[in-house]
């Protein structure tokens, strides 16, 4: 298996995605960690909220994961996605690629959370102190 | 037949449910599902956009709808 693709409940670690990623054919690996900023717009958030069509999710992630196989000749690719209430500063993505050099291992992630915001069944609520909004809902 | 629809993110909020079930001809498609829903839930149309799920894949809407399919309405995805 050279992909590790998840949608997980609990707190995500960066350092077992690394572990997971690194092999002796690798000479780099590119990690993207996403974290819980403390405001959107200039407004203060309090905490989000994260929803997946979990089994779809996965499949969309999947078919990302080999897309960015047939891109880069990249060797690991992992994707892990929290759901549930996550609070300021924690993580709710990280991507690890390894590759047996830097450019595909940058261009592969790159590749990967930028697909993942356009086509994954994830939802995000940001919770304000008078109020929250579904992300993206509305134009 | 009858059809189940799943709802997630905004879409949950506006059927105030995680799935609804709704009467569909046999030969329907995934716009006729559409027009019925905005038909029974207006803010469906106020969202920015919205696609359709059959069976875990994006459907366009031509694509036609099955009683035993799973689908699901996946408003503007906001992962990462």
């Amino acid at each position: 298996m050279n992909t590790n693709i998840q949608i997980l409940p609990i707190t995500l670690n960066a350092q077992e995605c690394i572990g997971w990623v690194m092999s002796p054919e690798c000479g780099g690996i590119d990690i993207f960690i996403g974290t819980v900023r403390n405001a959107t717009k200039g407004k203060a958030i309090l905490r989000l909220e994260f929803e997946a069509y979990e089994k779809m999710a996965i499949s969309e992630l999947e078919k990302i994961a080999q897309q960015a196989f047939e891109k880069w000749p990249a060797q690991r690719i992992l994707i892990h996605h929290r759901t549930g209430v996550l609070q300021i500063g924690e993580i709710p993505v990280i991507i690890a690629v390894a590759a047996a050099h830097r450019d595909a291992a940058f261009e592969a992630c790159r590749y990967i959370i930028d697909t993942l915001k356009q086509t994954v069944p994830i939802w995000k609520k940001e919770i304000f102190e008078d109020g929250e909004v579904w992300v993206a809902a509305h134009p | 037949m009858k059809i189940n629809i799943l709802a997630f993110g905004i879409a949950k909020d506006i059927f105030e449910a995680s799935a609804v079930k709704v009467e569909m001809t046999n030969d329907a498609t995934v716009s006729n599902l559409k027009y019925l829903l905005e038909k029974q839930y207006p803010r469906l149309k106020k969202l920015a956009t919205y696609m359709v799920a059959v069976n875990n894949e994006y459907a366009l809407d031509g694509d036609t709808v099955h009683e035993r399919d799973e689908i699901a309405i996946i408003p503007p995805v906001s992962g990462g």
